[in-house]
């Protein structure tokens, strides 16, 4: 590990307090997360230091409750997206020849439509609810995943201790667990990082277009279009919400810069 | 290389198919009953069987599928089932006012993207580097609406410039329409400029670190020409590819930005449609969509093949 540099800590905080208002909303908001507490679009005030939305609810409470749906949404859909690409991409790469062949070919089908049309298709199938939008941004998102685990793979599989283990009968399971995750952890992180982003910036998107995170829930996207009429009279209220989207993405794009330099660029096909 | 050029398009055309069939299935086989989504609360078991037999959800799903693509590829997209006009009458308006904003904001974007990726690399280790990439990585992780609502505030609300939401309509004036396009066209500019600029730098620096530009530095060229003549055209290999891929990005990339402007494109068609459960809208928007955004691909492909020779004969390799 290199050095942290100061824009890595610039993340790390960032992600910290992420992860600080994630776990503890409930006890740290002021005001509950459908409490009517005053006028539509009020500005200010000691209180409620910004502001009320659209149904004069208190926008920081709010914001800290989005939180948990926002970040947990996407972060259940990348350890699923992680746990359904990796093994496959691993098995491919160990494999080879036919397997190989047949997920590789199911995985470029895949990409080869653009993932919001994909999605968008699929909520037009099953309707928006929190386990479609998790499975659908997983198994998207897999295939991305699955491309570089495959590489990873190859990579090392080919090593001559991968070979000395293959040489002493190792099962695949043993190839997998002990041989490959390990080597393959670094490249690995960066890409979790990378794939949160992506996620959570996905989810967001979809909340923002109505399909996504369906009220009574709170979630960041969702709250920009409910208050983006307020931007029309001037007023901040969407741009909170949409700021937290913003510099949260940028704090994980920054840890993930410090955690690529150096590195051989395998995650280009973003 | 003409060959292979044919040989890529008939790749393009595999996999249009494949996504047609992607699109079908994704629509046509998951769980959840059509007929029973369109009643809603309504359905009674008589009102179902006949919605079922007008949509011939009863043909097994092989015939339908043939039967669906060939309207498909005769242009007939079927009806929507919300309003019941048809689907290609709804659908081709809204596709040319997305492609006029993404033509748009290409024509803007492209040229200068580019030029600032050549630049930066030129002028590497500089201020004005540095303070480009910074821009340019804060840039990439901001969403599209975040953005778009700060140009409205400054640029509609708060000066008054421009329109703040991009109302177009038939017959309107050029001059109207780009100022009433312009603020949705900044917003995808600002987006696909910072990837083009970042991948552009790059390619360039990845060859100006090779020897034979060391050659042309000790020969005693000027900076110039160095990059200009010697390391830019080796970079335009995969300059088109990124060129490519951010105007498959303005092609999906819209769907955001149209919601925010409210501007009357296809993304926006297809996310009410989406909302509406409209079956026939969102399989024909999704298949114009996957078909554009094959379409670019395989033009970046072809691209790439024209700009570097190496390519032109292709080797055997495993890959």
């Amino acid at each position: 590990m290199q050095r942290l540099t100061f824009t890595a800590w610039l993340g790390l905080i960032i992600i910290a307090i992420a992860a600080f208002v994630f776990l503890f909303a409930p006890w740290i908001a002021p005001h509950g997360l459908e409490e009517t507490v005053g006028v539509p679009f009020a500005t200010g005030s000691s209180e409620f230091p910004l502001g009320l939305d659209q149904n004069g609810r208190d926008m920081l409470s709010r914001l800290l409750y989005g939180a948990q749906m926002s970040i947990g949404v996407s972060l259940v859909a990348v350890l699923l997206s992680f746990s359904i690409g990796i093994p496959l991409g691993f098995f491919a790469a160990i494999r080879g020849g036919w397997t190989d062949v047949i997920l590789s070919r199911g995985v470029d089908t895949l990409m080869s439509v653009p993932v919001l049309i994909s999605a968008l298709v699929v909520l037009q199938a099953l309707g928006s609810s929190i386990p479609v939008l998790i499975v659908t941004i997983a198994v998207l998102d897999s295939t991305r995943v699955f491309r570089l685990s495959r590489v990873l793979a190859q990579g090392i599989n080919v090593m001559e201790f991968a070979e000395v283990a293959r040489l002493r009968g190792e099962g695949l399971f043993w190839m997998i667990r002990r041989e490959i995750l390990p080597n393959a952890r670094a490249p690995l992180m960066a890409e979790f990082g990378m794939r949160f982003c992506f996620s959570f910036l996905f989810v967001a998107g979809l909340s923002y277009l109505g399909l996504g995170i369906q009220p009574p829930f709170a979630d960041w996207g969702g709250m920009v279009r409910d208050n983006q009429q307020g931007i029309l009279y001037g007023l901040y209220a969407p741009l909170y919400p949409a700021g937290a989207i913003a510099v949260l993405t940028i704090g994980v794009n920054l840890v993930v810069d410090w955690l690529l330099a150096g590195r051989p660029n395998l995650q280009a096909n973003r | 290389m003409s060959r292979l050029i044919l040989g890529r398009l008939a790749q393009g055309l595999v996999t249009l198919w494949l996504v047609s069939v992607l699109v079908f299935t994704g629509t046509q086989l998951l769980p959840g009953d059509v007929a029973a989504s369109i009643l809603g609360q309504n359905a009674t078991p008589g009102a179902l069987e006949a919605i079922r037999r007008e949509l011939g959800l009863n043909e097994p799903a092989v015939w339908r599928y043939l039967h669906w693509l060939a309207g498909f590829v005769q242009g007939d997209l079927g009806m929507s089932l919300a309003n019941r006009q048809p689907v290609a009458d709804l659908l081709w308006p809204r596709f040319w006012n997305t492609m006029a904003l993404a033509t748009y904001a290409a024509v803007v974007g492209i040229p200068l993207a580019t030029a600032l990726g050549v630049l930066t690399a030129m002028l590497r280790g500089t201020v004005f580097d540095r303070v480009t990439n910074i821009l340019a990585l804060a840039l990439v992780s901001l969403p599209e609406y975040f953005l778009g609502l700060i140009l409205i505030l400054f640029l509609s609300v708060k000066t008054n410039l421009l329109p703040s939401l991009a109302n177009v309509y038939p017959g309107m004036g050029f001059f109207p329409w780009v100022q009433a396009t312009t603020l949705p066209m900044l917003v995808l500019l600002l987006v696909t400029t910072a990837q083009i600029m970042r991948m552009t730098r790059t390619a360039v620096l990845s060859v100006m670190d090779q020897p034979y530009v060391e050659t042309a530095w000790l020969k005693g060229m000027r900076t110039k020409r160095v990059v200009l003549r010697h390391a830019a055209p080796n970079a335009a290999a995969p300059v088109i590819n990124v060129v490519a891929f951010n105007v498959a990005y303005l092609i999906t990339g819209v769907v955001l930005v149209e919601a925010v402007f409210n501007y009357n494109g296809l993304g926006r068609f297809m996310v009410d449609a989406v909302s509406k459960r409209d079956l026939p809208m969102v399989q024909a928007a999704a298949m114009v969509f996957g078909a554009v955004y094959v379409l670019l691909n395989m033009i970046a492909d072809i691209g790439a093949i024209a700009s570097n020779p190496r390519l032109r004969q292709p080797r055997e390799t495993g890959a």
